[in-house]
This record gives C-alpha cells, sequence and structure tokens, in this order.
C-alpha cells in the first residue's frame, strides 16, 4: 500500500495550499516539485550577486481571506495584514504623475478636483460590480450538466446579489460586463493617465489589448482581488515572493505535508481510467488514490497522462487552450534607488506604471499581433528594496518589472530579439528616470520563452492559459477538466490553469482540495 | 503568385466541377457493362445501382460469382510500430488480439461514446494496417495519432478494390491461378502476384456468403478485372450493383453507417447519434484492453442503466418490404422504426433491421406491429403487420466458413 492518501504534483502556491488543506483534513499528503525549491511563480531569488528578487510574481493582490486564515498564514510568517497599502502610480515623462492613494485609488493625487468625482463613480461602480462576480470566482465553477444543489443555490447568490443592484444598475452591469477596457473608460473618465492605468491592469498577462473585446473582465479579475480585507488592496511582499509561498510551505508542512523538491514526475501513470501513481524522473513510482496536478494542464494531460488515456476529442480541446504569454520580468541591479520623473521620493514604495493612456497601451499591443514587440512597452514596476532593504546592498536598489508587450512566439526569435527588447525597454525607463541606465549594475530579462524554461509554464503564461471569456468558468482549462475533475478518476488539477485563473491567491488549491475532499463550498 | 490569374488561365486550373463524380478505376468496366446507366453517388464516386436486372444481379451473389467494385470504400494506410497502440486507442476492439494477416471488423466512437463510423481492419503486418469504412475521417485520425509513432495517410484513390462474392467465387480465383487461396479462413489475408507487382485478398465481404476482397494499385485494377472475368466466364461471374448488394447485406445482418445509424459527425439532432450498444456492437466494446475514445462515457451509459435504443432484426409477416416503417407495440405505442428491408429469397422470410426502443427490443417479443405503406398506383394501401424480434444474420450459409470452400 502507499504512504501517501494523495499525491500533489507541483510545488507551486497552488500545489501548497492544496496539500495544506488535505492535510488539515487527515490526508497524508506528499508534494513533488520538480525544481530545487518550492514556490513555482511565487519565489524569491539572487539575480546579481546580493541582490534578491521576487522571480515571477512581485505583488500580492489576490490572495484569499480563506486561505490566510484556514492556513493560519499570518501565524506562519505571513507579513502582517496591517501594513500600509501601497499606492498605485501612473507615471509620466512629462513629470506630473498620478497617484492612486490608498486601495485601488480611494482618492487621487495629481487629478483635476472634476475627475476626481467623476473617478469615485466610476470606482464605486467597478468594485460593485466586481463584488457581483467575486463569489463566481472564489467557489467552484457552475457546472451545465447536472448541477448539485449547492452549486445551484450558489449561482442563486450571484443572481440575488444581481437583482440587489437595483433595475438600472444590472441593466448597466450587463451592458458593459463584456465590454473593452478603453471604451468603458472613455465613457466615465477624461485623464488619460487614470484610463491609461486602468487599460494596463485590464490586460496585464493577457493576449488583449484596452480595445480587445471583452478587456474590461481583466481589470474585473483584478478587482474581485483584495488584500488585508479591502478590496482592490494589494502589496509588495518583504522578503519576495518567498515570503508568501514560504508561509504557506510552514503551513503545509506544520498540517504534515511532506514536501520532496527535485522530484521531478515524468508521468503520471493510469489504469482503467483511473490515475494510479506519480512516476518520477528517476523511475521512483508514487502510488495514491488521490493524485492532484498544480502544475500546467496541458503538460499535465499531453506530457504526464499522455494522449492514450484519454478520449481524442480531448485531446484536441487540451491542445486548444491558448497560452502563448506576452508578459516579461525585468530585474535591474541599480548601485542607488532611482528617481522618476515628479516622483516623490517618498512614493517610490508605490507600484510604478508606465501606461501613458489607452492609446499607447493599444499601440504597444498592435505589434505583438503579429509576432513582434513593442517598441515602446507597457510596465508595472515595483522597487522592493525601498521597504526591504535586506534584498539589495546598502544604498542599492532592486527594480522589479512586468513588461508588455512581448509575444512569446517572437517572429526574429528571442535570441535575436532579447537584447532589442532589453533596448526598447530601457529607453522606456530611462525617458521616466533620467539617468537610470549609468545606474544599472546588472540587469536580467525574462521572455516568455525564458519563463516557460525556467518555470516550466507553457508559452510563458503566468496564468497557464488565456484568461479570457472564453477559458474562464466551466470553460477552463477546457470542458473535460473543468471544475478540478478531469476525466480519470482520481486524478484533479489545482492549478492557475483551472477556475478562477492565475496571480498569487490559492484559490484553485483550495478549491481543488475541497472538491477532493467533497466538502461542500459555502 | 504577385498578380491576380485571369478568368481563362483560373478556369483551366479548376476543372472538377465538369465532372463531379470521380470515376471508379474499372470505370471502363463498368460503363461497358451497365445497361441501365443507374448510377448513385458514394462516397464522391459515380458507382453503380443496378448493372443490368437488380433480381438477377442479387442470385448472382447468391448462386455464382458477383463482382462488386469497392474502390470508392475509404481507405486509411496506418503504419508505424505505434500503429497498434494507436488504434487500439481508437477503436472498440482490442487490435492486440488481430494477427498480422487477419482482418476484423470493428468500430470507433467519440468522446461521448457515439459511433463515428463501422468499418474493417486489416493487419497487414505487424505495424502496417489498412482501414475501410464507409465516412472520411482524416482529421480525426490525425488528431488521434498525436503521442504515437505512427503516420496515417488516405489511400483511397490510390488502391483499386473489389469484391468476389458468392459459391463459385473460390474457383473463379483457383481458376484464375491464385494458387492457395483455398487455404484462405475467414478473416484471412495472403499477397498473390499479379502483373509482376501484388494483390492483397482477403476472404471478406459483405454479403454472408462465401467471398473475397481484392486490392490492387489503381493501375493495375484493369488487368485484375479482366483476369478475374477471363477465368470466371464459365463459373458465371457477373458485375453487381449496389441494389443487389444490400438485400444480401440485409440477410447476413450487416448494417450500413448512415442507413441503420446516423453516424456522430452527421447526426445534426441530438437524439440520433447512437453508441455501440444501440446498434448491436456491443460485441466489440472491449473493457479489459486499455483506454480507448469514449469508454468512459459507454461505462456511464451503462451503469446509468444502457442506451435508450437497439438495433434488431425483425421477421414481419406478409411479403410487402417494411422500408422504412414506423413499428408499434400493441399497434398503438410507437417504439422504433424499419431501417432496412427486403423480401429474403433466401429466408423465403419477410426480414427487415430495425431500430427500437430498449425496453421493447428483446428477442422474442412480439405484439409488435409494422405499419407499411405500399404505393399502389397512386393510392397508398395502410398495412398493419405483426413482427417479432429475431436473432440476425437471418440466413447462415455454411460455405461462407467452409475451408477448403466447395469447388465448382
Amino acid at each position: 500500500m502507499s504512504d501517501f492518501d494523495a499525491v500533489v504534483i507541483g510545488g507551486g502556491h497552488n500545489g501548497l495550499v492544496c496539500a495544506a488543506f488535505l492535510a488539515k483534513a487527515g490526508r497524508k499528503v506528499v508534494v513533488l516539485e520538480a525544481a530545487g525549491e518550492t514556490g513555482g511563480g511565487g519565489h524569491t531569488r539572487e539575480f546579481a550577486p546580493d541582490f534578491r528578487v521576487s522571480a515571477l510574481a512581485h505583488i500580492v493582490n489576490r490572495l484569499h481571506p480563506e486561505v490566510v486564515r484556514a492556513l493560519e498564514l499570518e501565524r506562519h510568517g505571513l507579513a502582517a495584514s496591517s501594513v500600509r497599502q501601497p499606492a498605485s502610480v501612473a507615471l509620466s515623462a512629462a513629470g506630473d504623475p498620478l497617484v492612486l492613494e490608498g486601495a485601488y485609488g480611494e482618492t487621487l493625487q495629481g487629478a483635476a478636483p472634476a475627475e476626481q468625482a467623476a473617478w469615485t463613480e466610476v470606482r464605486a461602480q467597478l468594485f460593485r460590480y466586481a463584488g457581483i462576480l467575486k463569489p463566481l470566482l472564489a467557489r467552484r465553477p457552475p457546472s451545465l450538466g447536472g448541477m448539485a444543489l449547492t452549486e445551484a443555490a450558489g449561482l442563486a447568490m450571484t443572481g440575488l446579489s444581481l437583482k440587489r443592484l437595483g433595475r438600472e444598475d444590472m441593466r448597466d452591469f450587463l451592458r458593459v460586463l463584456l465590454m473593452n477596457v478603453a471604451d468603458f473608460a472613455d465613457e466615465g473618465l477624461s485623464d488619460p493617465r487614470l484610463k491609461g492605468l486602468l487599460a494596463f491592469d485590464a490586460v496585464l498577462g493577457s493576449h488583449m489589448g484596452p480595445r480587445s473585446p471583452t478587456s474590461l473582465l481583466g481589470l474585473y479579475y483584478r478587482l474581485t482581488g483584495e488584500h488585508a480585507a479591502v478590496a482592490g488592496g494589494q502589496m509588495i511582499p518583504a522578503g519576495g515572493m518567498a515570503a508568501v509561498t514560504g508561509a504557506i510551505r510552514k503551513a503545509a508542512e506544520a498540517a504534515g505535508v511532506t514536501i520532496r523538491t527535485a522530484a521531478e514526475v515524468s508521468s503520471i501513470e493510469a489504469r482503467q481510467g483511473r490515475a494510479t501513481a506519480a512516476v518520477l524522473a528517476g523511475g521512483e513510482r508514487i502510488a495514491a488514490g488521490t493524485i492532484i496536478s498544480a502544475i500546467n494542464p496541458r503538460t499535465t494531460f499531453l506530457d504526464l497522462v499522455g494522449p492514450s488515456h484519454l478520449d481524442t476529442g480531448f485531446v484536441r480541446r487540451i491542445g486548444n487552450i491558448r497560452m502563448k504569454g506576452d508578459a516579461a520580468k525585468l530585474h535591474l541591479a541599480l548601485d542607488r534607488a532611482p528617481e522618476f520623473t515628479g516622483l516623490p521620493l517618498d512614493r517610490r514604495n508605490a507600484r510604478l506604471v508606465i501606461a501613458p493612456s489607452p492609446d499607447h497601451v493599444e499601440r504597444a499591443f498592435n505589434p505583438a499581433k503579429y509576432g513582434e514587440f513593442s517598441p515602446e512597452p507597457v510596465m508595472e514596476i515595483v522597487l522592493p528594496s525601498i521597504n526591504d532593504p535586506s534584498l539589495a546592498p546598502a544604498g542599492a536598489c532592486v527594480l522589479s518589472a512586468v513588461v508588455q508587450y512581448a509575444p512569446y512566439a517572437l517572429k526574429e526569435g528571442w535570441q535575436v530579439g532579447k537584447p532589442r527588447f532589453m533596448e526598447a525597454i530601457l529607453s522606456v525607463l530611462e525617458a521616466h528616470a533620467p539617468g537610470i541606465g549609468r545606474t544599472i549594475v546588472h540587469a536580467e530579462l525574462l521572455t516568455p520563452a525564458d519563463i516557460e524554461r525556467e518555470f516550466r509554464m507553457p508559452g510563458g503564461h503566468w496564468h497557464h492559459g488565456e484568461l479570457q471569456a472564453d477559458q474562464m468558468l466551466m470553460s477552463r482549462p477546457a470542458f473535460g477538466a473543468e471544475g478540478y475533475d478531469t476525466p480519470l478518476d482520481g486524478l484533479f488539477l489545482a492549478g492557475a490553469g483551472s477556475h478562477p485563473g492565475g496571480g498569487i491567491s490559492g484559490v484553485p488549491g483550495m478549491n481543488a482540495a475541497k472538491r477532493v475532499l467533497g466538502i461542500r463550498d459555502r | 503568385m504577385s498578380t491576380l490569374l485571369d478568368p481563362a488561365a483560373r478556369l483551366a486550373l479548376q476543372q472538377h466541377f465538369r465532372k463531379p463524380k470521380l470515376d471508379s478505376p474499372f470505370q471502363p468496366r463498368l460503363e461497358e457493362l451497365s445497361l441501365l446507366q443507374d448510377w448513385y453517388d458514394w462516397a464522391g464516386y459515380k458507382a453503380p445501382m443496378s448493372l443490368w436486372d437488380e433480381e438477377l444481379e442479387y442470385f448472382a451473389i447468391r448462386s455464382q460469382a458477383a463482382v462488386f467494385d469497392i474502390s470508392p470504400m475509404v481507405k486509411y494506410r496506418i503504419e508505424g510500430s505505434g500503429a497498434e497502440a494507436f488504434l487500439d486507442r481508437v477503436m472498440l476492439r482490442d487490435v492486440a488480439k488481430l494477427r498480422p494477416g487477419r482482418v476484423h471488423y470493428t468500430a470507433w466512437c467519440d468522446d461521448d461514446g457515439h459511433v463515428l463510423d463501422d468499418g474493417t481492419l486489416f493487419r497487414l503486418s505487424p505495424t502496417r494496417f489498412r482501414l475501410c469504412c464507409q465516412e472520411r475521417h482524416l482529421p480525426w485520425l490525425l488528431d488521434s495519432a498525436l503521442g504515437f509513432d505512427v503516420t496515417v495517410e488516405e489511400e483511397t484513390e490510390a488502391v483499386a478494390g473489389l469484391a468476389l462474392q458468392g459459391p463459385t467465387s473460390w474457383s473463379v480465383l483457383d481458376a484464375a491461378g491464385f494458387d492457395g487461396a483455398e487455404a484462405l479462413k475467414p478473416f484471412d489475408i495472403a499477397t498473390f502476384p499479379h502483373e509482376g507487382g501484388e494483390v492483397t485478398v482477403s476472404r471478406t465481404g459483405f454479403t454472408g456468403d462465401l467471398g473475397y476482397e481484392l486490392f490492387v494499385p489503381v493501375e493495375q485494377a484493369l488487368s485484375l478485372w479482366d483476369r478475374l472475368f477471363a477465368a470466371g466466364a464459365l463459373f458465371g461471374i457477373r458485375a453487381i450493383g449496389y441494389a443487389a448488394l444490400n438485400r444480401a447485406r440485409i440477410e447476413a445482418g450487416l448494417i450500413v453507417a448512415n442507413a441503420d445509424f446516423v453516424t456522430a459527425e452527421h447526426a445534426i439532432r441530438a437524439d440520433r447519434v447512437r453508441m455501440p450498444d444501440e446498434i448491436g456492437l456491443s460485441f466489440m466494446v472491449d473493457m479489459k484492453k486499455g483506454h480507448f475514445n469514449g469508454r468512459n462515457a459507454i461505462v456511464k451509459a451503462r451503469v446509468a442503466g444502457g442506451a435508450p435504443q437497439v438495433l434488431v432484426g425483425l421477421e414481419i409477416e406478409g411479403n410487402v418490404p417494411a422500408e422504412h416503417a414506423l413499428v408499434y407495440h400493441g399497434k398503438n405505442r410507437e417504439v422504433g422504426l424499419v431501417s432496412g428491408a427486403i423480401w429474403s429469397p433466401l429466408a423465403k422470410r419477410n426480414i427487415a433491421i430495425a431500430s427500437l426502443r430498449r425496453a421493447y427490443g428483446e428477442l422474442g417479443r412480439d405484439d409488435l406491429w409494422v405499419e407499411i405503406y405500399a404505393m399502389r398506383e397512386l393510392q397508398y394501401q395502410k398495412m398493419m403487420k405483426r413482427a417479432k424480434v429475431v436473432a440476425r444474420p437471418f440466413i447462415k450459409l455454411e460455405r461462407r466458413m467452409a475451408t477448403p470452400p466447395g469447388r465448382f
């Protein structure tokens, strides 16, 4: 007999969350992580001597409160939630940045009074509507056939909260639901900096421009997240993302989870329609009644399970999941903290966004459609060493940026394209922080091709599959594998490729554990 | 191409519409013999419904040697070290049990367990197969090949095929110099020299009679035809059309895709698709082998109490064929439909293949009634005829199985 009730493949944060929930329910669980350390896209690494940075995800803005509470993450070292929320800043080369103070711009600094008033209204509307979607994005997606009573009830609750909106608001909710963010922003706002920031946030991590249909969904996705019980809140974790995933790992270990690193799974053994074991690259076979894959769904099915255990139509759907990333990650080791034009020095702890207008973001996206990178990329920058000086040598600074658009399938190839894209990024940075180029000690750029290789994310896509309407809810990752189930008995999915999607949320992992345990959602 | 073609050049490149039906490689011989000029469309080919006399063509199958052109049948060449594993995943039957040099009748399903088609699978060597079927499936087969070391190519237009069926069929082969053909047992395959190449002969057919199917490259089609007809003159060899074959196959209880059931990719209405259990193919479904397409769905349907339909043989009183008649229970409850029916000259019975609701389909079930509308000089004569469920095939011929076959 096996030593374990459940094997979790992948020690990313969702795998750890899933394992911890299962262990807390009394299951004997082992997590198998291919890399030398756990955390997946949420770990911290030294990219230059004495410079450390969050290797991929660098902001916490959607870690689910139930995950924090149930796994007692604060007891296990997650930074206290009372830390003041960093602002978001729409940078401006001209030197007049716009500051969104508090949780996603409770107040604006640097905007005209009329725009402030308009934003108050638009922001309230956005949060009202995001609030309707929030429960849908927290529980198991509704299934089309044979919905359990509790699921139906959950869906009905969404209907009810829709009704509570009032007739006019409900009509408007349905009207704007699938709009594009550029048109939506134009309806209520006029400041291009503010609209540019909304446009950027809506398309971050997607193969979309602000004018792509349904792009507003991306903004809702963002706003359904919360931090420290504040909707739209965010945190730049001290110690980098490893502090967060480390706390989850500690919680998992405290619950009795066995964690094995450098344990790459090469196949999932299946017999007569049932997953029976995970087989390591070295040949070791770890049998368990439940196998949970918290890695990419395509890798899971096509590489680990293999088409011979699956139906052709299902394999087609898995092969057709769109997952070509457009986001690159930039790490700069700077010999001193940069100065951004017009940005007060005490604002350097904020999330800094370079996306001057929706048009600018759209123009940055255009070449990506044809396999070319943006000549003037848009980006989200944090300087994590401002709050946590331990991340850089004394007086020096770490810059971490998510940069778009860097299409995975770059026509010229990333071998040739990478230095050219780096040049484009640095010239944008130079325009906003003159002199920054001279302070660079070391630079590292992770293109989607690098991200694919280093983090085992096919297509270099953080969400493990485009997060667009056709790949959401019960269509995520694809019909036949929705709701954490798979065509194989005993095999479940628990990663970002499953509903609701990526970001450091822990929700796919938590929901998968609940599915395995048969615990009904509230 | 930098400029658009002028209309004349464009037309010259697209002549397909002038001849919307493909010719069979045997077309010159068929045209010569076609007194009736009664053609139909078989998978894009011009194929004979009847050549000279439907009735006598049928009797050629049962009393002589009938030649039916099966070139239009869709054929795939499936080859590679992973061919067996590939086919095992696609097909209902266990392909590992199909030895080289053997053929079996099989079927395959989509994810929902609905039958995509049925056909014959020829294992020509340990790593090479030929799949013959009614519909085209290349995209499905290619997508199914992901992860297997196998190549799949359509060879419909490259390979000519003839069915040689009837009591004197082996005698024709023997007279034509196919030495050793007598050793072929049903579903065996062998190759014989022909014109410097070879002809692949299998003891298979669609008539329930003694018979063979012969395959050659299209270039050798006519010489094969001539070789058989020269040798078969004294054995009553005759070319036949589909109408005669259809009678024989109903007697043999064999079903035809998109005649007796609607294939999954052709069905427009959601309730028209069929699982293997609904069309009499349960025997193919091998739950002991590894995974195959549709397995989960079939298991699920069986656990849930079985699929709603069942395909049966019916024996109907009288002698009026009940083609496409409604079937009733107790004369008033509609329970199914006849998909193929004839008066069987061999069984001397009025027989039919029908799909019924499962509850009414068990063997021996009676109080079934068939509503036949016979057009008699511009008036329908409506008949309610008693029917009962009987075993298929409706006829069993010893000569079909006898090895060596009897000589004439």
